[in-house]
C-alpha cells in the first residue's frame, strides 16, 4: 500500500515536471528582457517577432529576411549579437533599455521604422526574442552603461579645444576634414559583414541613428559602433574632451542650431586666416 | 628518539618533493618540423600606402601582403603549429605578448598567445590607428589608439583565430591566435619550427596558415626530438 502510495505520488511529480518542460511555456534560451518595470517573455515575443520583425530580420534572425535582398543598409544580425548602438563598453552587450530604444526610435536613413506604434510590453517581448538567437546572451552579462557628466557651457574655448582633438584623433581620415564624410579612407571602409559603409557626414546630417542630443553623441564615439569601424575613443579621450570633440562637431552641422555653431562662426568672422586646417600637419610628415 | 624521529621525517619530505619535481617535469621532449607547400606560390601584392605618406616614406620599395609569405624551397613562414589534442593543460603564461604597429604594419603579423595571457597592443606611429579585432566565439571590439597613446592591455578568454584590421588603413591585417596549449611553435623565414618541453605522449598536431587553413597530424613523443612536417596546397590568391 506505502508502496503503491510512493509510485503514484512519483509519477504525479513526473507529470508536473513535463507540464513544465512544454514546448511554448518558455523558450530554453530565454534569458528575458526587463525595461521600465516590464518584464519581457521570448514566447511572446515569437509571435509578435513572426509578424512585425521576420521579413526582415528573417525566420533564424540572421538578418537573411524574404525582404533582405531589396535592404540597404542590411538587417542587423542577431545571431552574432553585435549591436552598434549601445551604452556600454566597445566588446560589450548592450542594455535592454539600449535595444528597446533602437525599437522604439526606427534608425533614420534605413529600412528600420519606429515600433513606437506597437506596446511597450510587446517591444520588451520582442527583446527577450531576438537575445535568443545568439548563446552569448546566455554566457555573458549586459556591459555596464558608460557615465556621461554634465554638459559643459558651450564656449569657444571647448569648441576650439574640440577642433584640436578631431584634427589629433585623425576623426578627420574617415569623416573628412569638413565633417562631410568624404576623408582619405573613406572610400574603403566596409563593416563585418564586407558590406560598404559611409562614414557619418556632419555637413548634411542633422539626426545620428541612436538619436540626435549631444549625450547621443559623446556617447557613439566614447563606446564605438561595434561591427563598424567606427571605434571606441573611451582609452584616448577624457570626459571633459570628449564633450569639447562634441562641441566642435556640432560646428560641422549647418543643418542643426546649435550655440557651439554660433560661437565658433563669430571666432571665424575675426579670425580669418589664423586657423589651421585640419589635417595639415599629417599632408607634411 | 625524537631526533630520530625527525631525520625520518626530513628523509621522506625530501623524497615526497623529489617524488613531486619528477611528476612535474617528465623527461620531455621536443616537436620538431619543416613547413611547405606545393602548387603554384601565390604572389603577394605590393601595398599601396599612399593614403598615410609618413608609412609610404618608409617603405621603399612597398612592403607586399603577408597572407602567404614563401621562402625558397617552397617554406612557408608564420604557420603556428601547435597541440590540439592529448595536452594536459597548462595553466596561461603570465608573460604579455608584444603586439605593435609600426609604420602601418602589424608586427608579429601573427601573435600566438594562450587564453587569458596579457596581450599588448602598441601604436608605435605618429598616425593613429584603430585596432578592429573580428571574433567570433570571443567578443568583438574596436579603439582608436592615437599617436603617443599608451599600450591597450586585453586578453581573450576563448581558443580562436581572430583577424585584426585597422579600418583607417586598410591594408593592415593580422592575427591573433589564442590557444588553450603552451606547446605551440611558430614557422620562421625558412619554415622550421620547434615545440619545446613535450612531456612523453601521443599528440595530435595542427598547423594553421591563415590563407591555407589547417593540417593535423599524429606524433609520439617519447623522450628527445620528434618530428612532424607539413605540406600545404597553395590556393589561388
Amino acid at each position: 500500500m506505502a508502496l503503491s502510495k510512493k509510485i503514484t505520488r512519483s509519477l504525479m511529480l513526473a507529470a508536473f515536471g513535463m507540464a513544465l518542460a512544454t514546448p511554448g511555456a518558455a523558450l530554453a534560451q530565454d534569458t528575458g528582457a526587463s525595461v521600465n518595470g516590464l518584464t519581457g517573455n521570448a514566447a511572446a515575443g515569437k509571435q509578435d517577432y513572426r509578424r512585425w520583425c521576420v521579413g526582415c530580420h528573417g525566420k533564424e534572425g540572421n538578418g537573411e529576411g524574404e525582404n533582405a535582398p531589396y535592404v540597404n543598409p542590411r538587417p542587423r544580425d542577431f545571431t552574432d549579437a553585435l549591436f552598434r548602438w549601445r551604452s556600454t563598453p566597445t566588446g560589450t552587450l548592450p542594455t535592454d533599455q539600449d535595444l528597446y530604444d533602437t525599437i522604439t526610435r526606427g534608425v533614420v536613413d534605413t529600412l528600420m521604422p519606429t515600433w513606437r506604434p506597437l506596446t511597450p510590453q510587446t517591444r520588451v517581448d520582442l527583446i527577450a526574442y531576438i537575445k535568443t538567437f545568439s548563446p552569448k546572451w546566455q554566457t555573458q552579462k549586459a556591459g555596464t552603461p558608460i557615465t556621461i557628466p554634465p554638459e559643459p557651457p558651450q564656449t569657444i574655448d571647448s569648441v576650439l579645444h574640440g577642433r584640436q582633438l578631431f584634427d589629433q584623433m585623425q576623426c578627420w581620415k574617415c569623416h573628412g576634414p569638413e565633417g562631410r564624410g568624404d576623408g582619405p579612407s573613406a572610400i574603403t571602409l566596409t563593416d563585418d559583414k564586407g558590406e560598404p559603409i559611409p562614414p557619418y557626414n556632419f555637413h548634411d546630417g542633422t539626426r545620428f541613428r541612436c538619436g540626435e542630443t549631444n549625450s547621443d553623441l559623446y556617447k557613439i564615439f566614447m563606446t564605438g559602433l561595434d561591427g563598424t569601424p567606427m571605434p571606441s575613443f573611451a582609452d584616448s579621450l577624457k570626459p571633459q574632451d570628449a564633450w569639447d570633440l562634441v562641441h566642435f562637431l556640432r560646428t560641422l552641422q549647418p543643418n542643426v542650431q546649435s550655440q557651439s555653431r554660433t560661437v565658433w562662426l563669430e571666432y571665424v568672422k575675426t579670425h580669418q586666416g589664423q586657423i589651421k586646417a585640419i589635417g595639415a600637419e599629417s599632408a607634411g610628415q | 628518539m625524537r631526533t630520530k624521529f625527525f631525520a625520518l621525517l626530513a628523509v621522506f619530505a625530501l623524497a615526497g618533493s623529489a617524488v613531486l619535481v619528477t611528476a612535474a617535469r617528465p623527461a620531455g621532449g621536443s616537436i620538431t618540423g619543416k613547413v611547405t607547400f606545393t602548387g603554384t606560390p601565390p604572389k603577394m601584392k605590393p601595398i599601396d600606402m599612399s593614403k598615410e605618406p609618413y608609412c609610404q616614406k618608409l617603405h621603399n620599395p612597398p612592403i607586399k601582403t603577408q597572407d602567404v609569405e614563401s621562402g625558397p624551397g617552397d617554406t612557408l613562414e608564420d604557420v603556428v603549429v601547435f597541440i590540439s589534442t592529448g595536452d594536459q593543460g597548462s595553466a596561461p603564461a603570465s608573460t604579455p605578448v608584444r603586439y605593435d604597429q609600426k609604420g602601418c604594419q602589424y608586427i608579429p603579423h601573427v601573435a600566438v598567445m594562450m587564453v587569458d595571457q596579457p596581450l599588448q597592443i602598441y601604436n608605435n606611429d605618429p598616425n593613429a590607428h584603430n585596432i578592429h579585432p573580428l571574433p567570433k566565439v570571443n567578443s568583438e571590439w574596436n579603439k582608436s589608439q592615437p599617436p603617443g597613446a599608451p599600450p591597450i592591455d586585453t586578453k581573450w578568454d576563448k581558443p580562436e583565430f581572430i583577424s585584426v584590421k585597422c579600418n583607417i588603413h586598410p591594408w593592415m591585417h593580422g592575427y591573433f591566435v589564442v590557444l588553450k596549449t603552451s606547446h605551440y611553435g611558430t614557422t620562421g623565414a625558412d619554415g622550421t619550427y620547434t615545440i619545446k618541453d613535450v612531456p612523453p605522449g601521443k599528440y595530435t598536431l595542427t598547423a594553421w596558415q591563415e590563407h591555407m587553413g589547417t593540417q593535423t597530424q599524429e606524433v609520439t613523443v617519447s623522450g628527445g626530438a620528434a618530428t612532424a612536417n607539413f605540406t600545404f596546397k597553395a590556393l589561388p590568391y
